[in-house]
């Protein structure tokens, strides 16, 4: 069975998903994700889900429930680069997933992160000015 | 019986195309403006050729017969093109109508049978005179209605402008009553603007929307909630006072929206927003 790759960067983990998803590979990468998590104790996660073009309520109970475990582990996840059709499924859905962070790309995202939790290269003190 | 009615039009046909421009001409609802003389006495020539052709076949009852196909398309062009030149509804069926003065004349002329026959002869041609007149007239409203789906679907693509007003600041002055149809394509112009523009922050502007009711209110909230799936802030700006006492009485919750005043405070707290961003970039850097 095929599985979605998980990219680490710093202390950042990326997962690019371009494939549909299905209930096997949304557990495993569950699995995974949580997992590598706690591996190299990253501090957040980027979803990439600019190349999926259709979402079901599955995929979006799915998403909101890998940022909720995430935070859980001690990171924050973002979900970036949603489609504009998948954005207003979703919301026809009535899934607003209001826990989940967004942002527009991986670009944004990973500015996004680095704002809540700290760029690694500078120090605490650094950041918090 | 009937029959001597299609004879009447052929045979005194000149006599009655006379009278009828002649009546037409003196008419109250004559647009000099609009139509001149020849192109009327066209029409009205071609009119009595088809309406005669179609007598013929003793049809007077039923105007939805083939018989009657040609006179129906001649009076949907000209009802048409009336429509289009700016002729008033009654101008439009006066037209027809006013073919009855000179047909019952003629009718009159012709008479040397007994009353009854005359008088059932006209009631005849009266009947479907009229059903032609209704029918210009329908053919009228039809046209129109044309129009007005035509200008509504323009102005629906009018409507959602979305513009640029800063790097990474999209404005969306809406203007006008919003049901279904328009924030459907309102969401869709809006999240691809997004997505061409990378922009972070979107201020819808609802100063031009007269009502706000749990529907409208509904639509915008769904607007924002996917604009935030995809990464990007809604501000909501222009509420009026009354609109704002009225979302509170129908309990609509926008806690989880930044509203403003004006486009102008909400423009402020974007760029003061973004400001903070790009400052807190070279900060870093």
């Amino acid at each position: 069975m095929d599985r979605i790759p998980i990219l680490r960067m710093g202390d950042l983990l990326l997962v690019t998903i371009q494939v549909d998803m299905h209930d096997q590979l949304a557990s495993a990468l569950q699995d995974d994700l949580t997992s590598k998590i706690t591996e190299v104790s990253a501090k957040g996660i980027l979803i990439d889900i600019s190349s999926l073009d259709i979402v079901d309520s599955f995929i979006g109970r799915m998403l909101a429930n890998t940022s909720a475990m995430a935070r859980i582990l001690g990171a924050e996840a973002v979900v970036v680069g949603m489609q504009p059709a998948v954005a207003i499924t979703l919301v026809e859905l009535g899934l607003n997933l209001s826990g989940v962070h967004t942002a527009l790309d991986v670009e944004k995202g990973v500015e996004m992160l680095h704002d809540r939790i700290g760029t690694p290269e500078l120090g605490d003190t650094d950041v918090r000015f | 019986m009937t029959t001597s009615i299609a004879n009447v039009l052929v045979t005194q046909r000149n006599e009655i195309l006379q009278e009828w421009m002649h009546l037409q001409l003196s008419s109250e609802t004559r647009r000099t403006d609009l139509i001149s003389e020849t192109e009327l006495r066209i029409e009205s020539d071609r009119f009595l050729e088809v309406l005669s052709r179609a007598m013929r076949s003793g049809n007077f009852s039923d105007i939805r017969a083939p018989e009657y196909k040609a006179v129906l398309e001649v009076l949907e062009r000209f009802s048409r093109s009336r429509g289009l030149q700016g002729f008033t509804p009654s101008e439009t069926a006066t037209f027809v109508f006013s073919f009855k003065q000179p047909l019952f004349n003629a009718l009159r002329k012709s008479g040397d049978k007994d009353l009854s026959e005359q008088f059932e002869n006209v009631w005849a041609a009266n009947l479907l005179i009229d059903k032609l007149g209704l029918y210009t007239t329908e053919v009228y409203q039809q046209s129109r209605e044309e129009v007005i789906r035509r200008q509504q679907g323009e102005m629906l693509e009018l409507s959602t402008p979305v513009v640029q007003i800063w790097e990474g600041i999209l404005a969306l002055p809406l203007i006008g009553t919003l049901d279904s149809d328009r924030t459907s394509v309102m969401m869709e112009t809006l999240l691809q603007k997004i997505v061409e523009t990378r922009s972070e922050l979107a201020i819808i502007d609802i100063t031009g929307v007269p009502t706000v009711d749990t529907l409208v209110a509904q639509h915008l909230l769904k607007t924002v909630a996917a604009a935030r799936l995809m990464g990007a802030d809604c501000l909501i700006s222009g509420i009026r006072p009354q609109i704002a006492q009225t979302m509170v009485h129908l309990q609509i919750d926008l806690s989880e929206v930044t509203t403003k005043a004006t486009l102008a405070e909400a423009l402020r707290f974007a760029l003061k927003r973004s400001g903070r961003a790009t400052q807190g970039k070279t900060a870093k850097e």
